[in-house]
């Protein structure tokens, strides 16, 4: 089965149950995202990948990485709406990404395009950036493609950190595969490739996260 | 609901006391948070080796016992002491010297809200609401709660814990 739509003004046919973010990649459309990663689960937490949708006469803004698409859909990728939701959730994740308070990456071409203001929210934060948006790339693919539970989320909240489990990082010696996937370049940078003790629960339950 | 008070003798074997908490949901995943909730009910906190013999015994990622035990706040990574005292901040307490109740009971027991006494006795803890709020300003010691009390009351509480 196939549904049409509309994706910024341009006619699209889609597989029935594939999301808004899969149908715009197929049709050529880009939509930025930061939590998304073809071989996981939609996770929905970063939230860039925010679009304007209309059904049935109501407009409505949903994360196109977890929202099917339905026949008849008008979506917009830009607009004054959008464009200002993914500045201010740039402006409100550089603090903790910033190294020397300079952004690197993705989130210095998002930063660019969208004319955040990456200092607005400094003041806010806390001394230390923790370098992670906790968007799961690590936690996920290492629970739903590798299978080794070797990285997990611990607290919530402020609190909230992907920490190392080192009883179960013996495969990640020769895996590695979240060094590649995270978006700010916390793993790579701050793992010691073979103790893995740069964040572990040990550092968290002792306070030092 | 869980007593929270347990004796410093006879504390279980982890691997006993997760057996039976495992058992009695019938080794079913789903309830972590049950057999969570009862493994410290009988230690007072939850150490890191109850959260691996659950991880084992329920076939349940290390990592995602930790994540359960750390994220609600009925769990307690750290030891607590025997009895618990829980102020409230909330807000009607707040209004009615709850701040000055907590510094109350933390001169008399000689230690800071969030520590547990180096004896073991007591874990001080503020909390953000009871649900009592005509009672204010109120502190529930092992579950017992107290509405403004003296601190001659207080003491007298302290005293007969053990």
């Amino acid at each position: 089965m196939t549904v049409e739509l509309q994706i910024d003004g341009k006619e699209v046919r889609a597989e029935e149950g594939i999301t808004i973010l899969e149908a715009a990649r197929e049709a050529g459309i880009a939509i930025p995202t930061l939590c998304y990663h073809t071989e996981l689960m939609p996770h929905g937490t970063c939230r860039i990948c925010s679009v304007e949708v209309e059904t049935r006469g109501r407009m409505r803004t949903v994360v196109s990485c977890g929202c099917s698409v339905e026949q008849g859909m008008v979506v917009k990728t830009r607009s004054p709406r959008i464009d200002r939701i993914r500045k201010t959730l740039i402006e409100l994740l550089a603090p903790t990404t910033a190294v020397d308070g300079e952004l690197g990456g993705q989130m210095k071409k998002l930063a660019r395009e969208y004319g955040a203001d990456t200092h607005r929210f400094e003041s806010r934060f806390r001394d230390r950036p923790t370098r992670c948006i906790l968007c799961g790339q690590c936690v996920r693919y290492c629970d739903e493609v590798v299978g080794e539970h070797a990285i997990g989320f611990m607290g919530r909240g402020v609190d909230r950190r992907a920490v190392f489990f080192p009883e179960k990082a013996k495969a990640c010696v020769t895996c590695q595969a979240c060094f590649n996937l995270c978006p700010t370049g916390k793993i790579p940078s701050e793992t010691d490739f073979v103790v893995f003790d740069g964040f572990s629960v040990d550092d968290y339950l002792a306070g030092e996260l | 609901m869980m007593v929270s008070t347990t004796k410093s003798k006879g504390l279980p074997k982890a691997s006993g006391a997760v057996k039976k908490a495992v058992g009695s949901y019938g080794k079913d995943k789903e309830a972590l948070i049950q057999v969570l909730l009862d493994l410290q009910a009988v230690f007072g906190w939850l150490p890191p080796g109850v959260l691996r013999e659950v991880s084992e015994q329920l076939d349940v990622p290390v990592v995602q016992v930790y994540r359960i035990a750390s994220y609600y706040k009925a769990f307690s990574l750290q030891p607590r002491g025997r009895h618990i005292i829980k102020v409230c901040m909330g807000t009607a307490c707040q209004v009615r010297r709850s701040p000055q109740l907590l510094n109350t009971i933390s001169a008399v027991l000689k230690m800071k809200p969030c520590e547990t006494s180096t004896d073991g006795r007591f874990t001080l803890e503020t909390v953000n609401c009871l649900g009592c709020c005509a009672m204010g300003p109120v502190v529930a010691i092992d579950d017992v709660y107290h509405s403004n009390p003296s601190t001659a009351d207080l003491q007298k509480v302290f005293e007969s814990a053990e």
